[in-house]
């Protein structure tokens, strides 16, 4: 019997050993890995996977111990966005939380975190309520009241634009802010503009644009996703629009032009990165690697997640622990990080960068540089 | 509203409503037998326009080789999705069957994702896989119609007078049509009628592809849900137009792309809720002719 008791007491004693020491980092990650959006998913995803392979370990007292990251599909959905946080928070135990990529799932998967007490990264959500009152959330990417002005200066100032008609997707946070924050900018120029609405997941759109086309725009404002704006481009271009199409972050995944093909030739749009912009010291080796991975160019959605993975992992290499609350703070007090889409500074008590921005246009079938924006 | 922009809306319309219509047929045909609604219809559908892709893509066949191909793929899934999900259940209740169908759906789904991806494969002319010129544009007086939507409507003419000449003209016709009244008693009749069953299928499942490749060459692009819509909405032009009837999902079909271009055109602050307006016809149609409109009352059995 003494011999069970001395057995016993070090089965204990390994146990408690074991548990005391750090074997793995889990950090989630939740994104529309399927669905009408599942380029955005995909492509973040192949960021971190890369990200992954350039920096599989972590730094905690000394010893380097391996990051695993636990990727769930949100599908697109906004319930599911929610469920994925959950599940990663409850089940999982992760200590942080990379995604999702839309403004509508980061709103509602962002609720879950906050309350929750464990910090999430989107990489492109660029809603502003995505981050506002929550401690918890925080983004690599700019926002929308920036973007918005951006695209109703180029339309007024480059594209001569006077009458615009905008396409907005009622369905969604990020379209009707930016829609809103365009139209705001643009009648302080003076321009003339009108609204269309369509629906998430909507293939036709010739009603709208048989409407929008009878009241002569010059510029088709695009305020949504690839999908819907590679699909709208074709009926307008078909139904006779010879004028300009302008977009936002949303458009940027290589399916608008194969989806879109000549239609889609000369939209310019918004956005976060492109391989030739230099945004930052990091920019350069991140292409690089990537075409290496991957033998193709590098994309915006790729790009910010793999600086939202960086991000995090820095975070916890300062605080050195692994309380979902030090992480938070950590982050929150992220300074001059150098990440490959332009360096990221959170401001006191907010988890918005300020960021540069790109003006892309597709021309010959690529996504081409037109010119970066600073702030 | 001027008239050409009328006549314009009213092209997109029956462009529109075409398809709808063909995939209804499938769901009309198939309750009209076995009283069944085939949820796995709308992916089905999917599966058709993959078929084609891949047809040209993968196998580099031309593209009219390539579309006869995705026809009887299709079909054959169609029919096979009978044979394994549906037979076995012949004589259970009837909610099994449709709780069935429903797994079917997610089923295959979930299967595209895995096998195909979740991202959206482009259906371009630019990758060879129809001429361009399907997307010419025929201008009559203001008024542009694309070539595909006379293609569109002289196929769904054209599969509504194949139909119903095999339905009312053939021995396999008269087949089904006995099979719809009483399975037991046509099989006593010497009728082979799961060979019966099996053919609607194939029928269904082909003007399916039909219409996923047409579908597709409208809006170039398939990713796993892309029958999900569509099909509802085809489900619901059946009903509207009475289900079990053919000549009624035709008229259905059309009823439902007009009304759906027709709300956008007159209301465009609408727009938006566009889905929900087809669903509120069905909901209508349900409490003011629940037969649709050119179904026939039944009279239960005793």
């Amino acid at each position: 019997m003494r011999k069970f008791y001395v057995f016993l007491t070090l089965v204990l004693a390994f146990v408690v050993v074991s548990a005391s020491e750090i074997t793995e980092v889990k950090i989630g990650a939740g994104w529309e890995m399927t669905g009408p959006i599942a380029g955005f998913g995909q492509m973040s995803w192949d960021g971190v996977k890369l990200a992954m392979k350039l920096r599989p370990t972590v730094r905690i007292g000394g010893k380097d111990v391996p990051v695993k990251v636990v990727l769930l599909d949100n599908k697109g959905d906004k319930a599911e966005a929610a469920n994925v946080v959950k599940r990663l928070i409850d089940v999982e135990k992760v200590v942080a939380i990379l995604g999702p990529c839309t403004s509508s799932c980061a709103l509602a998967a962002g609720a879950i975190a906050e309350q929750k007490q464990v910090a999430m990264v989107t990489n492109t959500a660029t809603n502003p309520l995505v981050t506002q009152n929550r401690r918890f959330i925080f983004r690599a990417c700019f926002i929308d009241p920036m973007q918005g002005e951006l695209l109703a200066k180029f339309a007024w100032e480059q594209l001569k634009s006077k009458n615009v008609a905008i396409m907005v997707d009622v369905a969604q946070d990020y379209v009707v802010g930016l829609a809103n924050y365009f139209k705001r900018k643009f009648a302080q120029f003076g321009g003339k503009f009108f609204e269309e609405y369509y629906n998430t997941g909507d293939q036709d759109f010739t009603a709208q644009l048989t409407d929008a086309l009878s009241r002569n725009p010059d510029t088709i404002f695009l305020p949504g996703y690839y999908s819907e704006i590679a699909l709208i481009c074709k009926q307008a271009r078909e139904l006779g629009f010879k004028g300009n199409f302008l977009a936002g972050d949303g458009a940027d995944a290589p399916e608008l032009i194969q989806i879109g093909g000549k239609f889609v030739e000369g939209l310019y749009y918004t956005t976060y990165f492109h391989q030739d912009a230099d945004l930052s010291p990091a920019t350069k080796p991140f292409v690089e690697a990537y075409v290496k991975e991957y033998n193709r160019r590098p994309d915006a959605f790729g790009a910010l997640a793999f600086d939202a993975y960086n991000l995090v992992l820095d975070a916890i290499e300062r605080t050195q622990s692994l309380d979902p609350i030090a992480i938070r703070d950590a982050i929150a007090a992220t300074k001059d990080f150098q990440g490959v889409g332009g360096s990221i500074t959170y401001p006191e008590g907010s988890g918005d960068p300020v960021k540069p921005a790109v003006i892309n246009t597709v021309k010959d079938g690529q996504f081409r540089l037109m010119t970066v924006v600073r702030p | 509203m001027s008239l050409a922009g009328f006549f314009q809306h009213l092209v997109n319309a029956l462009s529109l409503g075409g398809i709808y219509a063909l995939i209804a047929i499938g769901y009309t045909m198939v309750y009209g037998i076995l009283r069944l609604i085939n949820f796995a219809h709308g992916d089905v559908f999917t599966y058709g326009i993959y078929f084609a892709f891949y047809a040209v893509v993968l196998f580099l066949m031309p593209w009219w080789v390539a579309f006869v191909f995705s026809i009887f793929a299709t079909a054959f899934l169609g029919a096979f999705i009978e044979r394994i999900a549906y037979r076995p259940l012949r004589n259970a209740p009837r909610i099994s069957a449709l709780i069935t169908a429903i797994g079917v759906s997610f089923f295959l789904e979930n299967f595209a994702i895995v096998a195909f991806g979740g991202r959206a494969k482009s259906f371009n002319p630019q990758t060879g896989i129809y001429p361009t010129s399907f997307l010419n544009m025929i201008n009559i007086g203001g008024v542009r119609i694309p070539v595909l939507t006379f293609i569109t409507i002289g196929i769904v003419i054209a599969a509504l007078v194949l139909l119903i000449w095999i339905v009312y003209r053939t021995k396999i016709g008269m087949a089904m049509r006995a099979i719809s009244k009483d399975i037991p008693t046509t099989k006593l009749m010497g009728v082979n009628a799961d060979r019966v069953v099996s053919f609607t299928f194939m029928l269904g499942s082909g003007l399916a592809a039909i219409g996923g490749i047409l579908w597709a060459m409208k809006y170039p692009q398939v990713y796993p849900y892309t029958g999900m819509i569509p099909g509802l909405k085809a489900f619901i032009a059946a009903v509207v137009g009475g289900i079990g009837s053919i000549q009624g999902a035709m008229v259905g079909g059309f009823i439902l792309g007009i009304s759906e271009i027709m709300i956008v055109a007159f209301v465009p602050s609408l727009a938006g809720y566009r889905d929900a307006f087809a669903y509120a016809i069905l909901l209508f149609v349900l409490l003011v002719k629940p037969t649709g409109i050119l179904g026939v009352e039944v009279s239960e059995k005793v």
